[in-house]
């Protein structure tokens, strides 16, 4: 995928497109969920999506990202096929991963997506190493590396960030702060308070954005990565935002009030705040605006016609597949 | 360049060989560039090849092994050292639930060419936290392969075959075969390597028992088996080489010659690898043709001691082998 800026008026309609298609995609898995036609739990992103867009609209061609149980977003805003996404979900053979992997491993190493990581900052040491290859074959690509507010207070979080640091190597570390690490807050659960703080340990720089404001998400998302590119080395983005779902589909919201959610959706969500500016800015009409909606529905719904025709996995095949 | 007559000068060459000839390979790990590693392994290679391929690592051993998952996923051949092999219990996500999980987990279409190095074994003083045998935790997960070199050749043509497989392979070294001598050529090309990772080999033929060991092991079993002669008793002595996968094909044919096992390892026998080879005799044909119950000569079932004394009685030594050897032919 291109750089895709939210500001323009050429590249809006695309950038608003891709939000609707992250939400829109996960509608369709907790439809397909409610018909009993997954295996398995689901992780969704919904609320989320200025984040994934904002990043990975920022980033260049040919750069990498990792991605984290929560990463149907990252993944189609780095330019994953729906359809190959929903045929994972749905075990076929076509599926990203063939079936082995599900919601949690969708990978699209080809196209820069090293994949979706099932551990809470497993990915944060595996995004340094893809950076010192890029470092190494002077790709001038850099590594984004998504994680949650939660991965922060893993150990892995503080070895990638530090080997990263004193290596100089060109990763963005993007904390995808969605408040809550399953129940736990992250209020309760991050000394100091804050991920992007914690820059200032390694020396790096740290920003805090509004996670929700895919204009913001963008503008930070490129500077750091320009000085990621340059080969200045690491930085830490934090963005604020809020998942509307429960951590998976057996989430019954125990942690925390049914208010705080209404309140986040009926005056913080990211598609609502981003159509607003775009007709108050004049940068879309109202037109373009229903345009990138209908475009968002008809891309998930030949997705999920595709899909649900492809070929079932192929249990034959599981013999030696751990090894290459 | 003095021809390499030990072990660790045989490690040191393979690496050498490898970094001249493939520019995908580098090296990273803690104190391996000017200190040479602790066990002397990478001397003279940051000299050499310079520290932008021969990497000092702050001790941050999760960092380690992931740095080499993403760089094997993005192209390179990164060989990594654990500096001793307890230190891997903090590398252990990257290992089993990335390296080894992700070529399957992403329905094959992802390859992860890496290879950890790491010292392991007793009989240095070193006592529980430096002296471990753990190759029964990797041989247990799928997607991994591990290696443990008994002989100089060996630990110089498996490394080559190591880093030419394109999984996740773990290499075993013991720590007191680093300084072993043995006879040695050294390859002038990576792929002229003969080693095949998954075949033993038979370091001495016998008609009376089959002794299965590897690593240090192995030429204790060897040692064993001369003294055994001098008893009238020809010990078969297979070299493992690769605790996974195993070559039970080796280990059986020979069982049905001899009609005796023993395996001998330094890691203690429960759910260990020797578990595992006698298993793979009994599940098949050759049980039929067992003279004797089968014997296995491990390391005791505690942390490993500091005192000599106290050390010594835990791991196996040659005297060990030999008795157990002589009780199995008296059954």
């Amino acid at each position: 995928m291109t750089r895709r800026d939210p500001r323009s008026p050429e590249q809006a309609g695309d950038v608003l497109a891709t939000m609707w298609t992250i939400r829109r995609f996960e509608e369709g898995v907790e439809e397909l969920f409610s018909y009993d036609l997954l295996h398995g739990t689901m992780h969704l992103s919904i609320g989320q999506e200025a984040v994934a867009e904002g990043v990975c609209g920022a980033l260049a061609d040919g750069d990498i990202i990792t991605s984290t149980h929560r990463g149907h977003g990252h993944a189609l805003a780095h330019g994953a096929d729906p359809e190959l996404m929903f045929a994972e979900l749905l075990m076929k053979d076509t599926g990203y991963c063939r079936g082995r992997g599900g919601s949690m491993h969708i990978a699209d190493v080809k196209n820069g997506n090293l994949g979706a990581n099932g551990i809470a900052a497993g990915s944060m040491t595996i995004a340094s190493g893809a950076a010192l290859t890029q470092v190494m074959r002077a790709t001038g690509k850099i590594v984004t590396c998504f994680f949650g507010d939660g991965a922060a207070n893993e150990g892995s979080f503080h070895e990638a960030i530090n080997l990263a640091t004193v290596w100089d190597l060109p990763v963005l570390f993007v904390c995808e702060n969605n408040q809550y690490g399953m129940s736990m807050s992250h209020d309760k659960a991050t000394a100091g308070g804050s991920v992007a703080g914690r820059a200032a340990a390694y020396g790096i720089p740290g920003v805090e954005v509004d996670g929700n404001d895919v204009a913001e998400v963008h503008d930070a998302t490129a500077d750091l990565a320009e000085r990621a590119r340059d080969g200045a080395g690491p930085a830490i983005l934090e963005a604020v935002t809020y998942r509307y779902r429960g951590h998976s589909e057996s989430d019954r919201d125990l942690y925390r009030p049914q208010e705080e959610i209404e309140e986040w959706r009926s005056s913080n969500d990211p598609l609502t705040r981003y159509e607003t500016w775009l007709k108050e800015s004049g940068t879309l009409s109202d037109e373009a605006i229903e345009s990138a909606r209908e475009q968002a529905k008809d891309v998930i719904r030949l997705a999920v016609q595709g899909a649900l025709t492809a070929p079932d996995v192929n249990t034959g095949d599981l013999e030696g597949a751990a090894y290459a | 360049m003095p021809e390499p007559t030990t072990y660790a000068e045989a490690v040191n060459a393979a690496l050498r060989l490898l970094l001249s000839e493939d520019d995908r390979v580098f090296l990273a790990g803690q104190d391996i560039g000017v200190y040479g590693g602790a066990f002397g392994v990478t001397d003279g290679l940051v000299g050499e090849f310079g520290e932008d391929r021969v990497r000092d690592t702050p001790i941050s051993e999760d960092a380690i092994a992931g740095l080499a998952v993403g760089a094997a996923m993005t192209g390179m051949r990164p060989i990594v050292e654990i500096q001793f092999s307890d230190f891997v219990v903090n590398a252990m996500d990257a290992i089993v639930n990335q390296a080894a999980k992700l070529h399957f987990m992403y329905g094959g279409r992802v390859e992860v060419p890496m290879v950890i190095r790491a010292p392991g074994g007793g009989g240095t003083g070193a006592a529980a936290q430096h002296s471990q045998s753990l190759e029964a935790w990797f041989a247990h997960v799928p997607g991994l392969k591990v290696v443990m070199p008994a002989t100089v050749q060996d630990a110089h043509d498996l490394l080559l075959a190591s880093v030419l497989d394109p999984n996740p392979v773990i290499h075993l070294e013991h720590k007191l075969l680093y300084s072993t001598e043995g006879p040695f050529e050294p390859r002038t090309k990576i792929a002229d390597t003969p080693a095949q990772i998954g075949e033993a080999a038979i370091l001495r033929e016998g008609s009376d028992l089959t002794i299965a060991a590897y690593s240090i092991m192995a030429i204790r079993a060897l040692e064993a088996a001369g003294v055994l002669s001098d008893f009238g008793i020809e010990a078969e002595v297979i070299d493992m080489r690769t605790v996974k996968p195993l070559d039970m094909a080796t280990v059986r044919s020979s069982v049905k010659r001899t009609g005796r096992l023993l395996v001998a390892h330094e890691a203690p026998a429960p759910v260990g690898v020797g578990a595992e080879i006698v298993a793979g005799v009994v599940e098949s044909d050759a049980l039929d043709y067992l003279l004797a119950p089968v014997r296995r000569v491990c390391g005791m079932d505690v942390p490993m001691p500091y005192a000599r004394d106290l050390e010594r009685n835990v791991i196996p030594q040659t005297e060990s082998v030999v008795e157990a050897a002589r009780e199995l032919m008296k059954s």
